[in-house]
C-alpha cells in the first residue's frame, strides 16, 4: 500500500503536472499560433480595456444580466468555483506537502472551513447533476463525458473529505485522492475543462468585438 | 469518449423549399464529408476549435433565444441545442453526415437563428454562437442546399449587385420620379445624381425603389429640409443590403461591399449614410469590410438614427408639432446590440415624440424581431415557424400597448417585415413606424 | 490622348462671374468645367418641368424637360442625358442624337473625346449605343459596361437565357454571357462582371463565376484552364495583348496571367492593377497584413502603409512615378514611389502625373475649401470649388481651374508658382 501511495504521490504527481502544466501552455500557445496564422484578424480588434471589461463583470456574481437573472446558479456556479480552487490551494495538507518538498509554504485555511468548503464543492456537483438530469435545455446538450468531467472534478474532494474525516480505508482512499487530483490536473488540458484556460481569452475576444466595434455590453 | 448520436426532431410541418430539396437530393455522403473538411480545416481555426472546446453544455444561453423561449422552452431550439445538432455532429463525424442530417441542419441555420447575438450576452464564455451557425450556412452554401428565396436574393445580388433585381435603369429613373413627386411639396428638392465631393452618399435597401419608393420621398425631403450636401449614385454600389453574408456566399458579399464603399469612394463623399436598416448595417460597419481586408469600414457609415440624431441635436429639422401617439421602442440587434446606437435612438424618440413607453427587456438586450439574419428571407414557408417562433416578441409587444403605445418604431426593415407578421398574427393592432415616416409627418414643410 | 498644345497657356487670368446665373434660373445645379478651362456649365431650373444648361451664361438652344449626368467629354464637347416627351438620349453641347431611348445613362467617354457611349434601354430591352448608334441586338438585362481603349467598341454583360424569379436552378446554369458591339458569346455563365477590351478591339475579357463557387476569367468567352476562389476585373496588358487579373487562392489573392500565377507574393488583397505604357511596370493597390494598405509595383510592396485605405492609383506613362491616394483615419495623403506627403486633407482627388512623368498634383479639400497641392506644395488659394490641375505640354505651366467668390476663374500658373 506504501509502494502505490509513494508511486502515485511521487512520479506519477510529476507526470500529473507535468502534463498539467505542459498541456495548458500547449494547448493556449497552439491556439494562439492558429489564430496568428489562419485568423491573424482577430489580434486587430483586441483591447485590453474591453478585455478586461469583460472578465471582470463575469468574475463578479451579479454583474451581468445573465448572473442576475439565474440568482441560484449564480451563487452555486460563485460558490462552487471559488471554493473549487481555494481549498486545494490552501488546504494545510496540501501545503504541508508543498513545504516538505520544495521548501515553500503559504497561508493556509482553518480546517474546518476547508472543510465546509469542500462540503460546497461536493453539493455543487449534485446541483449541476442535478442540474443536467432535469433541466431539459441542459440535458439535451448533456453528453456521456458531461458526466465523466463531472465525476473527474467532484473524486479529489469527495476521496479527499472521506479521508480527511478517516471514516473508513484510510490508506486507499488517500491513494484515490491522490489519483483524483491528477486525473484532474490531467484532464484540464485535454478535456472541455480547459474552459479553464480558454475562457479568458474568448471573453477577452468577445469583450473586444463588442467594446471596440459593437460599441455595446456584452455581459 | 462516446457521445450520443443526434436524432433529428419531428418536424411540425413538412416544408417544401425546391432550394433545399434539389440540393438535398444531390449529396452523397462523399460530397457532404468532402465540402465540411474543406470548409473546417481551410476556411476555419482556433476559433470554432476554442468555442467548441470551451463550451461546458450550461445551457445559460437558453434563455436569450426568442425561438426558444416562445417554442416552450423546447430544447431543440436553444442555442446550444442548435449547435448540437448542426456543427457538433459535423466536427463528431469529420463531416461524414447524411444528406437528411444536412436538410434538418440547412433548416436550423437559415430559419431557426435570427443571428441576433443575444446568446452571445448570455454565454459565460462569450462563444460567438451566430459565428458557428454562420459556418453551418457556409457549409450548406458550399453543399448548394440553401432556402430557395434567399437563394434567390444572393443571385440577384450577384447579378446586379442589388438585392431585388432592380435593374440598370430603373434605379436612377426611380430616383428622378421620386425627385419629381416630391417637387410637388418642395419646388426646389432635388435628389443629386452623382454629385462628386458631396459630403455624404445616401445608400438604401432595393425593396425601397422597388416597394417602398416612399421612403426615398421621405429621406429627401428630410435632406432638403435639413439642408444637407447629398448624393445618390446613378449606378451599382447604391444598394447596402446583403443577404450573401447570411447565405455564407462570403465572395459575393465582398463585392458587393467592394461596389459600396467604391462608389462612395469614387463620389468623393465623406461619410455615407444609410436609411432604416439593420442586417445592412452589420454588413458594412462590421462583416463585409472584413472579408475584404478593410478593419474598419474606409468610409464611415452613419446609420439613419445616429444621422437624425446628428440633424436634431443640432436643430436642423424644424418640428411643427410632436408626434402625439404614445410610441414603443423596438431596438434592433444589428444597429443597437451590434452598433451600440440605443441611447441615440431614445433621444431621437423623446425629441419626435410626446409619449415613449418603453418596452422590456430593451436596449441591448431586447429581443430580435424574428425576421433578421436572413430568415424572413426564407420566404414565405417559413412564415407559420417565424411567428410562432416568437411569441414572446408578441407578450413583450402587448405589455407596452397595455401601458399605453399604440405606434412602434422599428428603425430597421427587417424588424418593421417581421414585427409586422407578428401583429397580425397576433392580433395586436399597433401601428409600426419608420423614424423617416416620423420626422416626415412632423417637421416644417413649406407651405 | 489630347492635344493640348493648342489651348491658350498665355492668358493669365479669365473669369466667368456664376453667382447672376442664380438670378436668371430658378436654381442652378453644381458647375462643371470644360477640360480645357474655358468654359464653365451647369443643369438650371427654367420652371417647373423645364431644365436647361447654362454654358458661361448662355443657355443652349433648347430646353428639355429633365437633364442629369452633365459631363464634359475629354476633347471638350458637353454633354448630357435629357429627356423629352419621356423618352431619352444624349445631348451633345445641347444637340440630342436623333435616336431616342426609354433611358440612357451610364455616358463613357474614350480618352481622346471623340466616342460617346451610353446604356440604353428601350421597350424593356438593352443595348450600348455609341455616338448615338445603338447596338443591332438588344438583349433583356444588361449589367456591367467597357468601352476599348479607343473607344470604337463597346461591351456589356448580357442576360441571354430566360429565368423567372425564384428559378434558382435554371440561373445556375447560366443565363448571362457578355457581347463585344452587340455580339454575344456562345458560352453562358453564372455571371460577370467587369470587363476589360484589348487596344487593338480583338479581345473582350471578363470576370465570370462558373458555378456559385468557381471563379475564374474568359477571354472571348473561353475560361481560363484554372479557376479560383475568387477573382477581380482583369486587364490587358498594352503590349502584348495577355490577361492579368487579381486571382484568390487559399484564401490570399495575388495576380494571375492568362491563367498562371504571376506574381510569387501572396496579399490580403490585390486590385486595382494597372500598366504604364510599355507594360514593364505593374502596380497595383495591395493589402500586405490584414487591415494595412500600400501599393505593391511588379510585386513589391511599398513600406510604408495605411490603415483606412488606399485608392486611385495612378502609373505614369514611362512607370517611374506611381502615386495613390491613402487615408488615415478620416485623413488622407498623396503618396508618390511609397513616400507620403506631409500634409493630410480631408479628401483628396485622382492624382495628376506631368508630362514630364514627374510632377505630380491633385486636387485637394481641407475643412470645407478647396485648393491644389503639386509636388507636395499646396497652392495657398481657398476656393469654393475646384477641379483638378491640368500640366501644360511642356509642364512649365499648370491650368487651374476653380470658383471664388462666385466667379469661375480659369488661371495659368507656372507650376514654380506653387511649387517655389
Amino acid at each position: 500500500m506504501n509502494d502505490i501511495y509513494q508511486f502515485v504521490s511521487g512520479p506519477l504527481a510529476w507526470v500529473a503536472f507535468i502534463l498539467f502544466i505542459g498541456g495548458s501552455l500547449y494547448r493556449v500557445i497552439a491556439m494562439i499560433a492558429e489564430v496568428k496564422k489562419k485568423e491573424p484578424f482577430i489580434f486587430t480588434y483586441m483591447s485590453l480595456k474591453y478585455s478586461l471589461r469583460s472578465i471582470l463583470h463575469w468574475i463578479t456574481p451579479f454583474a451581468t444580466y445573465n448572473w442576475r437573472r439565474k440568482p441560484v446558479l449564480t451563487v452555486v456556479t460563485f460558490a462552487f468555483h471559488i471554493c473549487l480552487f481555494v481549498s486545494p490551494i490552501f488546504l494545510l495538507a496540501h501545503v504541508t506537502l508543498w513545504d516538505e518538498s520544495w521548501n515553500i509554504r503559504w497561508w493556509t485555511l482553518p480546517d474546518g472551513s476547508a472543510d465546509i468548503m469542500t462540503l460546497i464543492v461536493m453539493a455543487s456537483c449534485v446541483f449541476f447533476l442535478v442540474r443536467r438530469l432535469t433541466q431539459r435545455e441542459v440535458q439535451f446538450v448533456t453528453f456521456v463525458s458531461d458526466y465523466i468531467i463531472l465525476g473527474i472534478v467532484a473524486a479529489p474532494f469527495i476521496t479527499g473529505f472521506l479521508a480527511y474525516h478517516q471514516w473508513f480505508g484510510y490508506p486507499i482512499l488517500m491513494i484515490l485522492h491522490v489519483l483524483a487530483g491528477e486525473v484532474m490536473l490531467v484532464a484540464i488540458p485535454f478535456t472541455r475543462l480547459s474552459h479553464m484556460l480558454f475562457s479568458p481569452f474568448t471573453r477577452a475576444y468577445m469583450g473586444s468585438e463588442f467594446g471596440v466595434i459593437r460599441k455595446s455590453k456584452d455581459y | 469518449m462516446a457521445e450520443p448520436a443526434t436524432k433529428n426532431p419531428v418536424e411540425e410541418q413538412k416544408v417544401v423549399d425546391e432550394g433545399i430539396d434539389v440540393g438535398i437530393s444531390r449529396l452523397t455522403e462523399d460530397k457532404i464529408e468532402k465540402v465540411i473538411n474543406q470548409v473546417l480545416k481551410g476556411e476555419t481555426g482556433a476559433r470554432l476549435k476554442t468555442y467548441v472546446s470551451t463550451c461546458i453544455h450550461c445551457g445559460l444561453c437558453s434563455e436569450a433565444c426568442h425561438y426558444y423561449m416562445s417554442n416552450d422552452k423546447d430544447p431543440k431550439w436553444s442555442p446550444v441545442g442548435k449547435i448540437k445538432q448542426t456543427i457538433w455532429e459535423m466536427i463528431r463525424k469529420k463531416g461524414r453526415v447524411s444528406p437528411e442530417f444536412i436538410r434538418r441542419a440547412v433548416e436550423i441555420a437559415h430559419t431557426e437563428c435570427n443571428q441576433c447575438r443575444r446568446c452571445m450576452q448570455f454565454c459565460p464564455f462569450g462563444i460567438d454562437i451566430a459565428y458557428l451557425i454562420g459556418m453551418v450556412r457556409r457549409i450548406c452554401h458550399k453543399l448548394g442546399v440553401t432556402p430557395r428565396y434567399i437563394q434567390d436574393t444572393v443571385h440577384s445580388h450577384s447579378v446586379t449587385m442589388n438585392q431585388m433585381w432592380v435593374k440598370g435603369d430603373e434605379w436612377p429613373d426611380t430616383l428622378q420620379w421620386q425627385e419629381e413627386e416630391a417637387r410637388g411639396e418642395f419646388p426646389k428638392l432635388r435628389i443629386p445624381l452623382e454629385k462628386e465631393g458631396a459630403d455624404i452618399m445616401y445608400s438604401v435597401i432595393a425593396p425601397e425603389p422597388k416597394f417602398q419608393a416612399q421612403l426615398i420621398y421621405q429621406a429627401a425631403a428630410i435632406m432638403e429640409v435639413a439642408g444637407v450636401n447629398w448624393t445618390m449614385p446613378a449606378d451599382k454600389g447604391w444598394d447596402n443590403s446583403d443577404m450573401a453574408m447570411f447565405t455564407g456566399d462570403n465572395e459575393i458579399m465582398g463585392r458587393i461591399k467592394r461596389t459600396h464603399f467604391e462608389t462612395a469612394s469614387r463620389l468623393r463623399v465623406k461619410r455615407i449614410v444609410m436609411g432604416e436598416c439593420g442586417h445592412a448595417f452589420r454588413s458594412v460597419y462590421d462583416t463585409g469590410n472584413r472579408w475584404l481586408g478593410w478593419s474598419q469600414p474606409p468610409i464611415p457609415i452613419v446609420h439613419a438614427i445616429d444621422f437624425y440624431y446628428e440633424l436634431l441635436k443640432g436643430n436642423r429639422i424644424p418640428i411643427k408639432e410632436k408626434f402625439k401617439e404614445p410610441v414603443t421602442l423596438h431596438d434592433p440587434c444589428n444597429v443597437v446590440r451590434g452598433g451600440g446606437l440605443g441611447e441615440k435612438l431614445r433621444y431621437v424618440a423623446h425629441a419626435l415624440c410626446e409619449t415613449v413607453i418603453e418596452m422590456y427587456p430593451n436596449r441591448e438586450y431586447n429581443y430580435c424581431c424574428c425576421a433578421g439574419g436572413g430568415v424572413i428571407n426564407c420566404g414565405p414557408p417559413y412564415k407559420l415557424k417565424r411567428v410562432k417562433g416568437n411569441r414572446v416578441k408578441a407578450e413583450q409587444l402587448m405589455d407596452a400597448r397595455t401601458r399605453g403605445a399604440k405606434v412602434i418604431i422599428a428603425p430597421c426593415h427587417n424588424c418593421h417585415s417581421g414585427l409586422k407578421d407578428i401583429k397580425d398574427y397576433y392580433d395586436l393592432h399597433m401601428d409600426i413606424k419608420f423614424f423617416g415616416d416620423i420626422i416626415y409627418k412632423i417637421m416644417e414643410k413649406p407651405e | 490622348m489630347i492635344d493640348r498644345s493648342n489651348w491658350d497657356w498665355e492668358t493669365k487670368e479669365k473669369a466667368v462671374p456664376i453667382d447672376p446665373w442664380k438670378e436668371n434660373f430658378s436654381w442652378v445645379e453644381e458647375p462643371y468645367a470644360s477640360p480645357d478651362g474655358e468654359q464653365v456649365a451647369a443643369i438650371v431650373n427654367i420652371d417647373e418641368g423645364e431644365f436647361n444648361v447654362c454654358v458661361n451664361g448662355e443657355t443652349w438652344e433648347n430646353p428639355f424637360e429633365k437633364i442629369w449626368y452633365l459631363r464634359y467629354a475629354p476633347d471638350g464637347r458637353l454633354t448630357a442625358l435629357v429627356s423629352d416627351t419621356a423618352e431619352w438620349t444624349v445631348a451633345v453641347n445641347g444637340v440630342p442624337w436623333e435616336k431616342k431611348f426609354g433611358y440612357v445613362w451610364n455616358t463613357l467617354f474614350s480618352p481622346d473625346g471623340k466616342n460617346i457611349a451610353v446604356a440604353a434601354q428601350a421597350d424593356g430591352e438593352y443595348c450600348m449605343a455609341l455616338n448615338g448608334n445603338p447596338w443591332e441586338t438588344t438583349f433583356q438585362n444588361m449589367t456591367y459596361f467597357a468601352m476599348s481603349p479607343d473607344g470604337s467598341k463597346t461591351a456589356a454583360v448580357v442576360q441571354v437565357e430566360d429565368f423567372g424569379e425564384g428559378e434558382i436552378h435554371k440561373f445556375q446554369k447560366g443565363c448571362f454571357t457578355a457581347a463585344l458591339d452587340g455580339q454575344a458569346w456562345d458560352t453562358r455563365f453564372v455571371n460577370l462582371w467587369n470587363m476589360a477590351i484589348s487596344p487593338d478591339g480583338t479581345k473582350l475579357a471578363a470576370e465570370v463565376r462558373t458555378s456559385l463557387y468557381d471563379y475564374s476569367i474568359a477571354v472571348n468567352g473561353q475560361v481560363w484552364d484554372k479557376t479560383f476562389q475568387c477573382v477581380w476585373q482583369p486587364v490587358i496588358h498594352p503590349v502584348t495583348g495577355s490577361v492579368i487579373a487579381p486571382v484568390r487562392t487559399g484564401g490570399k489573392w495575388t495576380l494571375s496571367q492568362d491563367g498562371e500565377f504571376l506574381w510569387d507574393q501572396r496579399f490580403l488583397q490585390v486590385w486595382h492593377q494597372t500598366f504604364n505604357a510599355d507594360g514593364k511596370t505593374l502596380a497595383a493597390i495591395v493589402s500586405p497584413k490584414y487591415g494595412r494598405w500600400t501599393v505593391a509595383v511588379n510585386g513589391q510592396p511599398w513600406v510604408v502603409t495605411f490603415g483606412t485605405m488606399v485608392s486611385d492609383l495612378v502609373v505614369s506613362s514611362d512607370g517611374s512615378t506611381i502615386a495613390a491616394l491613402a487615408k488615415e483615419g478620416d485623413q488622407w495623403k498623396i503618396v508618390v514611389n511609397g513616400s507620403p506627403w506631409k500634409d493630410t486633407f480631408d479628401m483628396a482627388w485622382k492624382p495628376v502625373i506631368g508630362p514630364d512623368n514627374k510632377q505630380v498634383g491633385a486636387k485637394v479639400e481641407k475643412r470645407g475649401k478647396y485648393t491644389v497641392v503639386v509636388n507636395d506644395r499646396i497652392w495657398p488659394k481657398e476656393c469654393d470649388a475646384a477641379w483638378d490641375p491640368v500640366f501644360s505640354p511642356d509642364g512649365e505651366k499648370i491650368l487651374l481651374r476653380t470658383v471664388e467668390n462666385g466667379r469661375y476663374l480659369r488661371r495659368i500658373l507656372p507650376v514654380t508658382e506653387i511649387t517655389g
